[in-house]
């Protein structure tokens, strides 16, 4: 699809803006699969805005189109093979919303003690934001921090919630549509 | 002429008393802490007299009973009742239930002062152990009953008490998913505990000063970390200053003048130090692996320190001006949280392996690693002051952090007398 292309659907799109946002509401977040197959995100770098679709640009746009966490393994902070296309995805999308700034969140699982898993937590999300700072994304939109093991989003105990909560999460701090 | 050395024996001649008259000396009674197999000694504790005086006993009681060297006899078997501390007791009374010690005291309360006298006996050869007063004011008596905890600990043990002290933790409240950490501090016993922040941003890593009376510790918001440094008798807080990247597991240097910490900059963590008077930070570490979890020896010279730059979690010791790396754990698994005994003997650690957490301590040169506990989730080990108890967090899978404590021979573990919920505990050295 081409920019301009693109360009004309978004303008189409903001007149359906107050349908969208209930429909973006409802739909489920992706989440990563069981246990040994890695989380699965879309391969392609965004999903062509449907015309219920959430507004381009926006945060809506980019957390459910694109994805805004990628997981890594157990006292890793490499990005693993499936998180490349994710993370190639939210650097597109960067680009071309140039005014949107970011705070990459590092997160570790419990299965580590705390200050240690600052420390990976910071390593993470670091790998996080040298991958974007590569695919074009200045680095001056971007903050970091690692909450180590403090803000898990899966509660359980397994390992497939151990996963869950080892990620680097891109938040939306502003500049959004 | 009993009656004489009662009324001579005051506070001002307490560290004399210690010093001419080591446990090991009576042969009667002495309780070791270092030896793993000991009974505990039958202790009685009959209410004192006067104002508070059950409550104090109780104190004491309690204090005792949790060190797992003492076992206090129920008051329903004491024979001798309505104790004078005046008058020698009825020994055979007492060693007809087996007590081998005796502590009875007296509470008076003269011009808004209180006053408790009490007396440790040793009921088999009949000796007065200690005869001490203390005074203070009425609101304090806990305090009180702490130190007189501590004077029987040492007088019995020949080690130093740690009744006489303070606990800063983090409490947790709320689920998983939404929990709050609020920076809270209690007796040694889980009494009088209150809140040092609103719970409206993450509290990590609080540690004392040895000065007791200052506390560090570091705060994390999605806008980025902090350490601060708190007085808890001026409630005067201040940040350490700004740092590039994220600052936390600030430790206090034993003479109160430096903080030693984690900075994190593009995702490496090195340690700095502090000098609180110059304010000139000084970087220790160089290493792209992660360094953090500082702790100094008593003597301030060296720090031990947590590092993945052999590939995994390891302690290495470094002198406190970073030179002379050396790594001191080479057992299997991941060692993380070391933390330098207050007496420097040993230092305890957070051991994963195996899908467990332990608890444990080896000592200085990394030689007699021993693992104290194990469970889903055992971390943040924190010394009493005497070095022969450690307080730590463990979590059942799912469940909240509840604080612990353990004895450094491993055989005295239990929960610390704090009903909620509450991690990253920091003990206080002994309150003056």
């Amino acid at each position: 699809m081409s920019f301009s292309t693109k360009q004309a659907l978004r303008l189409a799109l903001v007149a359906a803006c107050a349908v969208s946002v209930t429909a973006c509401a409802s739909r489920p977040k992706p989440m990563p699969g069981p246990t040994a197959p890695p989380p699965s995100y879309p391969a392609q770098p965004a999903h062509p805005p449907g015309p219920n679709g959430p507004v381009p640009g926006s945060v809506q746009d980019f957390v459910i189109n694109i994805g805004d966490r990628v997981y890594f393994d157990f006292d890793r902070y490499d990005i693993r093979a499936d998180a490349a296309p994710v993370l190639g995805a939210q650097a597109q999308w960067l680009v071309r919303y140039p005014s949107v700034v970011i705070r990459i969140e590092g997160n570790a699982d419990e299965r580590g003690t705390r200050e240690y898993n600052l420390a990976l937590g910071a390593r993470r999300a670091n790998s996080v934001r040298e991958f974007l700072v590569s695919h074009g994304v200045a680095a001056a939109r971007i903050s970091t921090v690692s909450f180590g093991k403090e803000r898990p989003i899966d509660p359980g105990t397994s390992e497939d919630s151990y996963q869950r909560n080892r990620n680097g999460h891109t938040v939306i701090t502003g500049g959004a549509r | 002429m009993r009656l004489k050395t009662l009324m001579l024996a005051i506070c001002a001649l307490f560290a004399t008393s210690m010093a001419l008259a080591p446990a090991s000396a009576l042969a009667q009674i002495e309780v070791d802490v270092n030896k793993g197999d000991v009974q505990p000694l039958p202790i009685a504790i009959p209410a004192f007299g006067g104002q508070r005086g059950a409550e104090i006993a109780q104190v004491i009681t309690g204090n005792l009973e949790r060190s797992g060297l003492f076992k206090p006899i129920d008051p329903n078997a004491f024979i001798e009742k309505g104790l004078n501390v005046s008058v020698q007791p009825r020994f055979p009374d007492w060693k007809s239930i087996n007590a081998q010690a005796l502590v009875n005291g007296q509470v008076t309360v003269e011009g808004g002062r209180l006053r408790v006298d009490f007396r440790l006996w040793d009921v088999f050869s009949e000796q007065q152990l200690l005869g001490l007063q203390f005074t203070s004011t009425p609101e304090n008596w806990r305090r009180v009953a702490h130190k007189i905890s501590d004077a029987v600990y040492e007088r019995l043990t020949g080690e130093k008490g740690y009744f006489d002290t303070r606990i800063v933790f983090v409490a947790e409240s709320g689920g998983r998913l939404n929990r709050t950490k609020t920076l809270a501090i209690m007796d040694q016993d889980g009494a009088n505990p209150s809140y040092l922040t609103d719970g409206s941003y993450i509290v990590m890593s609080p540690r004392f000063s040895a000065t007791s009376q200052e506390i560090t510790y570091m705060t994390l918001k999605p806008e980025g970390s902090a350490i601060y440094l708190f007085n808890l008798e001026t409630a005067r807080r201040e940040s350490i200053g700004q740092f590039p990247g994220m600052v936390y597991a600030p430790r206090f240097s034993p003479d109160g003048g430096r903080v030693a910490f984690s900075v994190e900059r593009s995702g490496n963590s090195d340690i700095y130090v502090l000098n609180l008077k110059s304010r000139v930070s000084t970087k220790l570490t160089s290493d792209p692996a992660i360094d953090t979890s500082p702790s100094f020896s008593p003597d301030g010279n060296r720090i031990v320190f947590n590092s993945d730059r052999g590939g995994s979690p390891q302690l290495y010791v470094m002198g406190a001006d970073g030179a002379g790396v050396q790594r001191i754990s080479y057992g299997d698994g991941r060692y993380t949280t070391p933390v330098w005994s207050p007496t420097g003997d040993f230092i305890a650690f957070t051991k994963q392996t195996g899908g467990e957490f332990h608890i444990g301590v080896m000592r200085p040169d990394g030689s007699d690693e021993r693992l104290l506990t194990t469970s889903y989730l055992d971390e943040s080990p924190t010394w009493a002051p005497n070095g022969r108890v450690l307080m730590f967090s463990r979590e059942t899978p799912g469940g909240p952090p509840r604080l612990w404590t353990v004895d450094v021979t491993g055989r005295i573990l239990r929960p610390a007398p704090y009903p909620g919920s509450g991690s990253d505990p920091a003990w206080s050295p002994l309150l003056n």
